[in-house]
């Protein structure tokens, strides 16, 4: 089948290449260095919430289906270590599971709250964007639901269909008050999980499920954050810039080594986060390379690519050498049969590299 | 635990008056559900509107005397409480208050009269006694005594065949199509096992002109109503002839024409939805309902909620169908609300209710026929909660061994199983008999292996079906979109499923 075929050509991408802790910073070598175990992203995540719930008596892990270990299997023996007061399945109810995640974190809890897919994220959206993105401001600071993390799987699987691959992150980009994150890798998403879950503010923490298990890297054993707001090159280069985050990453990768055949050299920057975002690393990078290419799943229309283009242009137009492209999903519903072509491709991205750079 | 609650919501409203309850109750444990009296009359919860067994249908009416007047919504539910019989069994449902002050000084509060009481009586959360789950076969397929209901009496053995026909090919079909995602050839399925009464039975209550909101696991009304074999596997592998043009993954099933509107994922969205619908009925004036399907884990959503109390407001003509079976992936209901289940639910909104047992098709069939009477003849909501399990795992995607007994499993497959609880009534009725049996399932299988090779081999619906039926008309960015897309398929064939035609 198409799909199978598709799904196929993607594990082959990411088993072959697998970490782009290659070219990583010099933070992200440190940890490293600290030798870790090979883990796929579930079980990254995994230690991660196990770290959290170690450190902070405080902190609690709630969802649909998480005490057997999630349909994920993110919070596989969470509830046997740390007890079902801490560790429990609510009712199948996203607006009550953000909602009692604030109440529970504005007590100064840590609330750590799944939910079961990004696509199920939608009742829950009055409880953040009008509850938890303005509990602080509303109240003159007075109380906040800051100890708030909300985690969801997001993105393409290949066969997800309408409402098990979808990529929600740009309306939750629209509310100040919160902030959203999504990890690339294993090792990223342990430093990242815990770096939101010890944030003073509520974050949605979108994860690639397509690389729960097909993503796996060396993961420190140990407890680290690595730093929000803070993008990363992870691929210097002089001709183009590439911006993205989470799974498209390591389509864009592909293509960044495909374009290099033909003498383009590229910049590739994972956003990380993308509330507030770090605009500076971007900046810096298109006034270097003078182009600058955006890479989604979500549909083009009004997705977060639009916001870093407006701002790249408004800090970078006399550098600019070409009009900034973006490769994205299309304008419509996420499809199942036709997935393949909704998707924003290696192909796709490589001529739009190619066509900016002779523009 | 309900029971004793709403008796109490019952005792506000009654004073010191007397309701009826059911004496024929027999008691039989619904296993995961812990014990739960089987009742073999049809009775809306309260047991104040209920079917005598043998009486002519046309006189079901709430007991005593009719309504006056038709009553303003909130007024209608507080007369139609006041309708009493007997005494028989108050004392389980009678109020705990003992000491009420006399109607002259009962508060005028907007939205109807409420006495006063010197007793500072906090409502129980638990009943003294659950709900019984209305019956009329039992394990063995035997009817019950006092179940010789009038819809049954008039179940004709064409309609019975074809019932239990349904129930085999619906099994059969769990088994083929089941197997054929475990050998790659479609991406996804669910199954429905363990809940082909609710499914079948329930769907040949209804008329084809009712209108179905489904979830996901009730595939049988479709079935029932003419869905081909082949329009099934069809839309399993999203071929050109899926009626949802292969957008969507296995089992969204849908269809027009059978009046059954497309599934979707999100849990819980189609049952305010089925409100809409129904009222649209009742401004039409058409002979039907609006009939949505649900599990029991839907039911914590906020839409289920509004659905309810929507529906008991605007005084529409819908029935709310919940299987209750027990899990919502791996959560117990025990972890998904408190209380007696779905059924009490029901009052609490202002609607009658009725639980039935799932796994006993001829309850489902009494208990919803006799809903579609009341939702249409009186323009009212009705709920009905059928105990079932499920026997399957909640989907491809899921192991229920990693959190259910398999021995749980397998009792309620075996000594449960609802198809072969019907098959025993059919059969004693000479109805039907192995050899009958034998070709049923031969044929069947049949037709399925050929209608899944058929579906296999039909191509993919076309690319233009991508970027149609995004809105009524193709807009401008989606036609740049096509164009632009087409153009870097003829740059890198390879990237595409060649299934897909041009
Ligand atoms: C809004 C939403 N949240 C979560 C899910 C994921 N999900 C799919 S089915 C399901 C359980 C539903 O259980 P129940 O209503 O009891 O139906 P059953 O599967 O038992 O028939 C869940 C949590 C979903 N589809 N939609
Ligand atoms: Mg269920």
């Amino acid at each position: 089948m198409a799909t199978a075929l598709q799904r196929f050509g993607r594990s082959f991408i990411l088993i072959s290449k697998r970490q782009f802790s290659n070219s990583s910073t010099s933070c992200e070598k440190k940890i490293a260095q600290q030798s870790g175990k090979s883990l796929n992203l579930y079980s990254a995540i995994n230690q991660a919430l196990h770290i959290a719930l170690e450190t902070d008596p405080r902190a609690y892990v709630f969802g649909e289906d998480v005490s057997f270990g999630g349909v994920f299997r993110c919070t596989t023996g969470l509830a046997d270590r740390f007890g079902k007061n801490r560790v429990f399945n609510t009712p199948l109810c996203e607006q009550g599971i953000v909602g009692f995640g604030i109440g529970l974190a504005a007590m100064g809890n840590r609330a750590i709250a799944e939910i079961q897919f990004a696509d199920y994220i939608y009742p829950a959206f009055d409880q953040i964007v009008n509850e938890a993105a303005k509990f602080r401001y509303r109240s003159g600071n007075q109380f906040n639901c800051g100890g708030l993390t909300i985690r969801a799987p997001y993105g393409a699987v290949g066969h997800g269909g309408h409402y098990h691959s979808q990529s929600p992150e740009a309306f939750f980009c629209h509310v100040p008050g919160i902030k959203v994150v999504v990890p690339r890798s294993p090792q990223q998403a342990k430093g990242l999980l815990l770096s939101c879950i010890r944030d003073p503010n509520p974050v949605v923490f979108f994860e690639p499920k397509w690389l729960y298990r097909l993503a796996v890297e060396e993961v420190p054993e140990h407890d680290y954050m690595l730093p929000l707001s803070e993008a990363e090159v992870i691929r210097e280069g002089s001709d183009i810039t590439l911006v993205g985050w989470g799974a498209q990453l390591s389509i864009m990768e592909q293509a960044c080594l495909d374009a290099e055949k033909s003498g383009i050299s590229c910049e590739l920057i994972d956003l990380k986060t993308l509330i507030p975002w770090d605009k500076e690393t971007v900046e810096a990078s298109v006034k270097k390379t003078g182009r600058l290419l955006i890479s989604h799943e979500a549909p083009v229309t009004g997705g977060f690519g639009a916001e870093i283009s407006a701002s790249i242009v408004e800090r970078c137009f006399l550098r600019l050498e070409a009009p900034i492209t973006r490769i994205c999903g299309l304008d419509t519903p996420f499809p199942l049969v036709f997935e393949p072509f909704y998707m924003p491709t290696k192909n796709k991205i490589l001529d739009a590299i190619k066509s900016t750079v002779n523009y | 635990m309900l029971v004793r609650t709403m008796t109490i919501l019952l005792s506000i409203r009654l004073s010191s008056r007397k309701i009826i309850t059911h004496q024929n109750f027999q008691s039989k444990s619904l296993g995961f559900l812990g014990l739960v009296n089987h009742n073999s009359s049809v009775s809306s919860y309260s047991s104040l509107f209920h079917c005598k067994a043998g009486s002519s249908s046309s006189t079901f009416m709430p007991i005593g005397e009719s309504y006056p007047h038709k009553p303003h919504a909130l007024l209608g539910t507080l007369y139609s409480f006041l309708h009493y019989k007997s005494t028989e069994a108050q004392n389980q449902l009678e109020p705990q208050y003992t000491h009420e002050d006399k109607d002259d000084q009962a508060n005028d509060f907007p939205g109807g009269k409420v006495s006063f009481t010197s007793e500072m009586t906090f409502i129980s959360e638990t009943p003294v006694k659950r709900v019984p789950c209305f019956r009329v076969l039992d394990d063995n397929g035997d009817p019950i005594t006092y179940s010789n209901y009038e819809q049954i009496q008039q179940l004709s053995k064409e309609v019975a065949v074809k019932m239990y026909n349904n129930m085999v090919t619906l099994q059969m079909m769990d088994t083929v199509f089941y197997e054929a995602q475990r050998q790659g050839r479609i991406s996804f399925y669910i199954t429905t096992m363990g809940e082909e009464a609710i499914n079948i039975a329930s769907a040949a209550a209804l008329s084809i002109d009712d209108l179905i909101l489904p979830q996901y696991r009730e595939p049988g009304i479709l079935l029932w109503r003419g869905f081909t074999l082949k329009e099934f596997a069809d839309q399993l592998f999203g071929n050109q002839a899926d009626h949802g043009k292969g957008r969507q993954m296995p089992v969204h099933y849908g269809s027009n024409k059978l009046n059954y509107i497309t599934i979707s994922s999100p849990i819980a969205t189609q049952l305010p939805q089925a409100v809409g619908v129904a009222y649209s009925l009742k401004m039409d004036r058409k002979d039907a309902c609006a009939v949505t399907y649900f599990g029991d884990g839907t039911t914590s959503e906020g839409d289920f909620h509004a659905a309810l109390n929507f529906a008991a407001v605007m005084e529409v003509p819908i029935i709310f169908i919940c299987r209750n079976n027990g899990w919502a992936i791996s959560t117990p209901t025990e972890e998904q609300f408190r209380s007696d289940g779905i059924v009490v639910k029901g009052p609490a909104y202002g609607m009658r209710s009725i639980r039935v047992d799932g796994n006993d098709a001829l309850a489902v069939y009494a208990a919803v026929h006799t809903a579609r009477r009341m939702a249409i003849s009186e323009q009212r909501p009705v709920l009905i909660e059928a105990l079932t399990y499920r026997v399957g795992h909640h989907s491809t995607s899921d192991d229920s061994t990693k959190y259910r007994p398999v021995d749980e499993i397998e009792y309620w497959k075996k000594s449960r199983n609802p198809v072969n609880r019907f098959r025993r009534w059919v059969e004693k009725n000479g109805w039907w008999n192995d050899e009958d049996e034998l070709e049923l399932r031969n044929s069947v299988k049949k037709q399925l292996l050929q209608a899944i090779q058929v579906a296999e081999r039909i191509p993919k619906p076309p690319l233009a079906d991508l970027f149609s039926d995004v809105y009524a008309n193709l807009p401008s960015n989606l036609h740049e979109q096509e164009k632009l897309l087409r153009e870097t398929i003829k740059e890198h064939p390879q990237d595409y499923p060649s299934d897909v035609p041009m």
